[in-house]
């Protein structure tokens, strides 16, 4: 009959329009409106970067002294030489260093010579006077003398006497100025301790793995406490002027490694405060000791009252004054052969230091109790400054036989130290910034829940921005700025990776994901896949049925 | 000299107590006992995060208010008084956890609350609760599965805020929560396998409730022998509480971990032994002290982080951005679906319905 056939068209085409308008509009809908927002990374400049080819570029002149070269031959000194020395670290970091030597020829440097001690040469920069072997400016078995700011004296072989050709004692400079090179400015091992976050563990030998878990890692800032603990208030009155100390002996230091990191400094005076160690009584001296083995359990039951700073979350180094109380006093540390330790002192790694200080000199067995006893600051500020020195990274390696090395003056670091430290800074931040932008791709490539949000977007991209220009700036040579940009790219990707808002807190596994979608759909969908199937079924119904009426 | 074999200069500690109400009191004293051992080797209450619900003490039904005892006839009160609860009634939540562990906290977070960790920092996290195949429940509202906290394991490696890790965790079927871990230097203990039940140790009748977990406290008879200098490995941490025991089967995975257990010590993770190295060195000071007028102190300006709630620093529901479909779009749907079902199938249906 006419009325169902209408009808039946009618329920077909209202089956067919529903599941249209559910494949063409509702799905779109639902895929919409569930997915995350993302904002745009870049991540392919972050792929380039994670290949991390960096050039190190330090600026040597090389200064020849009278006596060294004839006339002759100084016409002939060329202007420039580049040497290039390629290292690999692990295989995935390169590392080319080029080092652009200006050979300038002066021919009255005796003169000047007396000046380099005042010379200021650009950060990142050295300065080499090669000096005739007969010189006296040097003692006898000294072959090169380094100076507190970045000049050296190299001696001049006794070979090389005049005489010879330029390119020979070009040649003959070269392997010692490499070796300067390398004690004032960076090393492959420098390099490789600097990238020790990308490189894969390897052993190494025991001072350089010592020497990578003494030091601080790079932080933007550091917090110094200074603690005076004085188990014996009975028997000691101290009175230390800290402030003054620090603002003399402390602060140059700091304010010279500005450009490293900031740094806070407080005090504390702690009463009662013990050592966890019982000191044992050395009858043949009469004097209190504490083994070198015992001085790892001192530290944690102190640990529990130092405080720190609440707000910031920055690295602290503690540094203690320990004053014995007068029952077991003069207390003095003793190393593994049982031998006094001159400085009274120990630190710990990536910690801090403690000193102890023997006051029973300053009375006799019969004075009234409490004595004021005034702390000698110079004296105790001279170890902390060692200690600081130590755990911030600046000390070296021994210098190689033959090598002289100016002490450190007043500020308690000289330049080319200070250069040394911002080069393996430099390195680090830069390889730590690169890491964290990399991994940080990774995750949010890797788990499709994380929202990103656009401050996130703009810190990577900054921080790429920062990364790319801290590697130009270590190629051209431009140490401060170097430094710099690796700061800023640090604390973008940090501020990036860290952000609260990137919690995967939206992790579904397969079967959540049904339960929570078959309620809504199934029922909405089995009205609709049925009537398609009857559909398709009557469809084929006709065609069988118009196949026989063909016939 | 220094012992280059373990590579950390620092321990951590992250003791999770995820159960609240007071019929969970055993799991408050499991965790407070661990947090005594883990004091009393060395660890500074500084690098002690201590996450626990802390309604047993002053609960209303604790016969010995201000105490939580963790052996029958009330010998040892693990409460004590010098205990540093640092998130404590709701704050213990899956979301806080994983935002100490991934170190993703707001600027406003003091730094007690925050897992300081370098890549020379041997980290031990210990979790107790119920647990179930995959997943461990927080507070009786929400579950953190074993994926999630693979995941942040992997992304702690990545930032290299751990040197080595030590996981042990005192739920039911504890031993499916470390499954899916896949970053190197993880070492996991658990008290029991997939399909098993860890049980409580022994009920106090004056207090009413189970006071331990069997495996914690044969954990923590184990941990009472050690001192910090004792030499003690991991291959003995392994065999503590065997089925005998414990009835359930603990269990184990080294298989991450790069040493051998063999030559780990106990006190690499459950103390705090320094590395120290003597002071050779000494610089010359020969300026004297110059003496500054008390004026001329500068007065540091402080200011407060701002302490606004998590939700609103990490913007987490922007208002007006996103379009929601209007309400009872899906009912709106389903009344179009069955009207047209109605009117291609059968009118004189509808008609009794209206």
């Amino acid at each position: 009959m006419a009325t169902t056939e209408v009808e039946r068209r009618r329920g077909q085409l209202a089956a067919l329009s529903i599941a249209a308008v559910v494949i063409i509009v509702g799905v779109p809908l639902w895929w919409r409106t569930t997915e995350t927002y993302r904002a745009w990374l870049p991540v392919s400049q972050i792929k380039e970067l994670a290949k991390l080819q960096l050039h190190l570029s330090a600026d040597v002149e090389v200064v020849f002294a009278r006596g060294t070269v004839t006339p002759e031959q100084q016409k002939k000194v060329p202007l420039t030489q580049t040497q290039n020395m390629e290292h690999r670290v692990d295989g995935d970091s390169f590392n080319a260093i080029l080092t652009p030597m200006r050979l300038s020829n002066s021919a009255s440097v005796e003169a000047d010579l007396s000046l380099h001690t005042l010379s200021e040469s650009p950060s990142g920069s050295l300065v080499v006077y090669v000096i005739p072997e007969s010189s006296s400016l040097l003692p006898q078995n000294v072959d090169v003398y380094i100076g507190q700011r970045r000049t050296a004296l190299l001696r001049i072989g006794s070979q090389m006497r005049v005489g010879k050709t330029l390119e020979q004692l070009l040649a003959h400079m070269e392997p010692r100025i490499k070796q300067v090179l390398h004690v004032m400015s960076f090393s492959h091992t420098d390099i490789t301790a600097a990238l020790s976050n990308r490189v894969r563990i390897s052993p190494g030998n025991k001072e350089s793995i010592a020497d990578s878990m003494r030091a601080f890692k790079s932080s933007p800032g550091y917090e110094i406490t200074f603690s005076l603990l004085n188990p014996d208030p009975k028997s000691h009155r101290l009175h230390w002027d800290i402030e003054g100390a620090v603002e003399t002996y402390i602060q140059p230091l700091l304010t010279k490694l500005s450009p490293v990191a900031n740094f806070s400094i407080d005090s504390q005076t702690l009463y009662y405060a013990m050592l966890g160690v019982n000191p044992r009584f050395d009858s043949s001296r009469s004097t209190y000791t504490l083994n070198a083995d015992s001085l790892a359990h001192v530290i944690n039951p102190v640990e529990a009252r130092l405080g720190s700073n609440a707000a910031s979350s920055n690295p602290v180094l503690n540094f203690l004054l320990y004053i014995p109380d007068a029952h077991h006093s003069p207390l003095y540390i003793h190393d593994h052969k049982k031998q006094q330790v001159p400085t009274n002192a120990f630190h710990s790694p990536r910690w801090g230091g403690i000193m102890v200080y023997n006051v029973n000199e300053f009375y006799e067995v019969d004075t009234v109790f409490p004595v004021d006893i005034n702390i000698d600051m110079a004296k105790v500020m001279g170890v902390f400054l060692a200690q600081l020195r130590l755990l911030l990274g600046v000390q070296s390696s021994t210098p190689p036989p033959g090598f002289l090395v100016a002490p450190c003056g007043n500020a308690g670091l000289a330049d080319w130290e200070l250069d040394r430290l911002m080069w393996s800074r430099s390195v680090e931040n830069i390889a730590t910034a690169t890491t964290t932008i990399t991994s940080l791709a990774q995750l949010l490539d890797q788990i499709g829940n994380i929202v990103i949000n656009d401050n996130i977007a703009q810190q990577v991209s900054s921080a790429v921005t920062s990364l790319q220009l801290a590697v130009s700036e270590l190629e051209a040579g431009n140490l401060g700025f170097a430094l710099q940009y690796s700061k800023e790219a640090i604390l973008s990707s940090e501020r990036a990776f860290f952000d609260p808002s990137l919690l995967h807190l939206l992790y579904f596994p397969d079967d959540q994901k049904f339960a929570i979608y078959i309620p809504l759909f199934l029922p909405m969908c089995v009205p609709i896949l049925l009537s398609l199937l009857k559909i398709v079924s009557e469809a084929r119904q006709k065609h069988r049925e118009k196949k026989p009426k063909k016939d | 000299y220094i012992n280059i074999y373990s590579g950390h200069t620092n321990n951590w500690a992250v003791l999770v107590c995820t159960s609240r109400f007071w019929f969970n009191y055993r799991h408050v004293a499991n965790t407070l006992s661990v947090y005594r051992s883990v004091k009393r080797l060395g660890i500074p209450d500084s690098h002690i995060v201590l996450m626990l619900a802390d309604d047993m003490a002053c609960n209303h039904r604790n016969p010995k208010p201000a105490t939580v005892f963790s052996h029958k006839n009330m010998e040892l009160n693990v409460y004590g008084d010098d205990v540093e609860v640092d998130y404590r009634g709701y704050e213990v939540t899956v979301e806080n956890f994983l935002r100490i562990l991934t170190g993703r906290l707001p600027p406003s977070t003091p730094r007690s609350k925050r897992l300081l960790s370098d890549d020379r920092s041997n980290i031990l996290i210990y979790l107790t609760g119920h647990g179930g195949n995959g997943f461990l429940k927080f507070q009786d509202s929400e579950e953190i599965s074993n994926v999630e906290l693979a995941d942040a394991f992997e992304q702690m490696w990545q930032k290299r805020r751990y040197n080595e890790l030590l996981f042990i965790i005192d739920t039911c079927q504890g031993a499916s929560m470390y499954e899916r871990f896949y970053s190197p230097n993880l070492m996991a203990l658990a008290s029991s396998q997939v399909g098993e039940d860890s049980l409580s140790h022994q009920p106090d009748l004056a207090i009413g409730v189970h006071l331990m977990d069997r495996y914690t406290f044969y954990l923590l008879e184990f941990l009472e022998d050690i001192h910090p200098a004792s030499k003690t490995n991991m291959n003995d941490l392994f065999k503590v509480c065997p089925k005998s025991q414990c009835v359930s089967t603990p269990g184990h995975r080294t298989d991450l971990f790069l040493r051998d257990p063999g030559s780990v010590l106990i006190t690499d993770f459950f103390g705090s032994v320094r590395k120290v190295e003597l002071t050779m060195e000494t610089i010359n000071l020969t300026d004297p002290i110059e003496q500054l007028e008390s004026g001329e102190l500068q007065k540091e300006m402080h200011t407060y982080a701002d302490q606004l709630p998590v939700s609103e620093i990490i913007h987490q529901k922007p208002k007006q951005k996103d379009w929601h479909p209007p309400d009872g779009f899906i009912l709106g749907l389903w009344t179009l679906i069955l009207l047209v079902f109605f009117q291609t199938y059968g009118v004189k249906h509808l008609k009794h319905i209206f």
